[in-house]
């Protein structure tokens, strides 16, 4: 090789290539293409790098504000952290069901939806006729709150929020079920007016406790879950489905019977729970 | 040439404001104005695209095809806001929370496109970065001053510090309900036209066509005077 050519070395093939093609004039097709397909590929190669250089950073902010959302939740719907107590509430969803048809109705936000409120207006809620209305409650919100616990993907629980009357006044709570809709994991109270001692045992934790792995209905789909008319003998048939009753709590015993009655019947979370367990099946 | 960078960067301040003279940006302008803080991180957003996009134009100005041009600069474009909007998401999240659609709505800014065709295109790199920034500063001029009168009138507040203590929390200012509706930025970016051209007469243009006056048919002044 003669000495000379060393100094001018020639330029490599693909830069060669490129020096061409942007030699080309402006209107060439080849070059209208070429330069428009690298504009795009140098584009993409910069989004896509951000996108995914950033997301460990934007989920951990996402992940903090569902947390965030989910103590608020927790704080603002009293009874339902002991529910959840000792599961991952990340997984905790705050959804609102249609009660007439059973479907999510996604359109109202469940943060700025007040089921209890919303039971007392009547473009929001139903008048119940005397016959269907169990648990002596008077009107029914269309739509109601319902938390649903999610575990890799399945439901694990479904928390319902329930109501009706007791012996002096309107007891509140949630019903736990397992995400089979047909087994209670838990049921409490939160909110109650009792005669203390008796009706107000309803808070009572032991008594709280005896509702968990009951049935909801038998075999031919009868709602049988209830409180017992007294003790209830653990052999028994009814011990699938019955809870003791409060001994001097009659009434409220009632109550929680029939309350229960109402929300998982027809009028209440009926639909829902049905079309829970047949999307599971 | 100094001169030349100077009118580049010193013209769409005041001369040539893309918001004020060109009546561009608007509708960002009436939506994230209600608060300076959104305002100014708004502006940072919009001034650091228009750089990055009046820059990688200008450098690559020679090879875009002209029946093309349009499509390659809105991808440009469009992947800088991405870029912008993706690190907000993960540098200031509740800042691009709040601001939500109107970050990835900077593609759809007139003043970027329109920076980027009449200016970028003709222009080199340096001095259409120099271009960028002066109109960058020159929509921020503007969306800082809308952003100080409706969150002091509107809240009695500036960056959230009070500085008008409201009437609810004791105080003695009544806040002006309207400003803190997006009309209201149309009102104080007018008035703020009607100074700057009352300041600077040559910014009024000429009126397209006058009003001529109607012929009075004959004798109809006499019939209605009684």
């Amino acid at each position: 090789m003669a000495n000379g050519d060393t100094h001018r070395q020639p330029r490599s093939w693909p830069v060669r290539q490129v020096r061409r093609i942007l030699d080309l004039p402006n209107d060439d097709l080849r070059k209208t293409l070429l330069v428009t397909l690298a504009v795009c590929l140098v584009c993409s190669v910069l989004v896509s790098f951000t996108a995914v250089s950033l997301r460990p950073l934007q989920t951990a902010y996402r992940e903090g504000e569902r947390k965030q959302y989910m103590t608020a939740i927790l704080d603002a719907v009293p009874g339902i952290s002991d529910l959840v107590e000792g599961m991952d509430p990340a997984g905790l969803e705050e959804r609102i069901v249609d009660l007439a048809t059973g479907t999510y109705a996604d359109s109202i936000d469940p943060r700025a939806y007040d089921q209890r409120r919303a039971a007392q207006d009547p473009s929001m809620s139903t008048e119940l006729p005397k016959d269907r209305d169990v648990a002596f409650i008077g009107r029914r919100a269309n739509y109601a709150t319902v938390y649903i616990l999610r575990r890799r993907g399945s439901i694990e629980l479904v928390i319902l929020p329930v109501h009706g009357s007791g012996y002096a006044s309107t007891l509140y709570g949630y019903l736990a079920l397992e995400g089979d809709g047909q087994t209670v994991r838990a049921l409490t109270f939160y909110e109650q007016g009792e005669t203390p001692g008796l009706g107000a045992l309803v808070t009572n934790a032991d008594w709280q406790a005896k509702w968990q792995g009951k049935r909801v209905r038998d075999a031919s789909g009868r709602i049988r879950v209830r409180v017992a008319s007294g003790k209830v003998d653990p052999a028994a048939d009814e011990a699938l489905y019955e809870v003791d009753a409060i001994s001097g709590a009659t009434v409220t015993s009632q109550g929680v019977s029939r309350l229960l009655q109402f929300w998982l019947g027809d009028d209440g979370f009926g639909p829902y729970l049905q079309r829970l367990s047949k999307r599971r099946g | 040439m100094k001169n030349e960078a100077a009118k580049a960067l010193l013209h769409p301040l005041i001369d040539d404001n893309p918001v004020t003279v060109q009546i561009l940006g608007v509708c960002s302008a009436l939506a994230v104005t209600k608060s300076l803080s959104t305002a100014l991180v708004m502006c940072v957003a919009l001034t650091s695209v228009l750089i990055l996009a009046s820059t990688t134009i200008s450098i690559i100005r020679r090879h875009i095809a002209h029946n093309v041009r349009l499509i390659v600069q809105i991808t440009i474009i469009a992947s800088l806001v991405i870029v912008v909007d993706q690190l907000m998401m993960a540098f200031a999240y509740g800042m691009s929370k709040q601001l939500s659609v109107f970050v990835g709505l900077i593609v759809t800014n007139c003043i970027v496109l329109g920076r980027a065709e009449t200016f970028a295109m003709n222009n080199r790199p340096g001095l259409s970065a120099l271009d960028g920034l002066g109109n960058g500063v020159g929509y921020s001029l503007v969306l800082i001053t809308v952003g100080t009168v409706r969150e002091l009138a509107g809240s009695g507040t500036l960056l959230g510090v009070v500085v008008l203590p409201l009437t609810a929390d004791g105080g003695w200012f009544v806040p002006m309900q309207l400003m803190l509706l997006p009309p209201s930025a149309f009102f104080i970016i007018g008035l703020l036209i009607w100074a700057i051209r009352s300041w600077r007469a040559e910014q009024v243009e000429v009126p397209e066509y006058r009003v001529a006056r109607a012929e009075e048919p004959p004798g109809s002044t006499q019939q209605w005077t009684i």
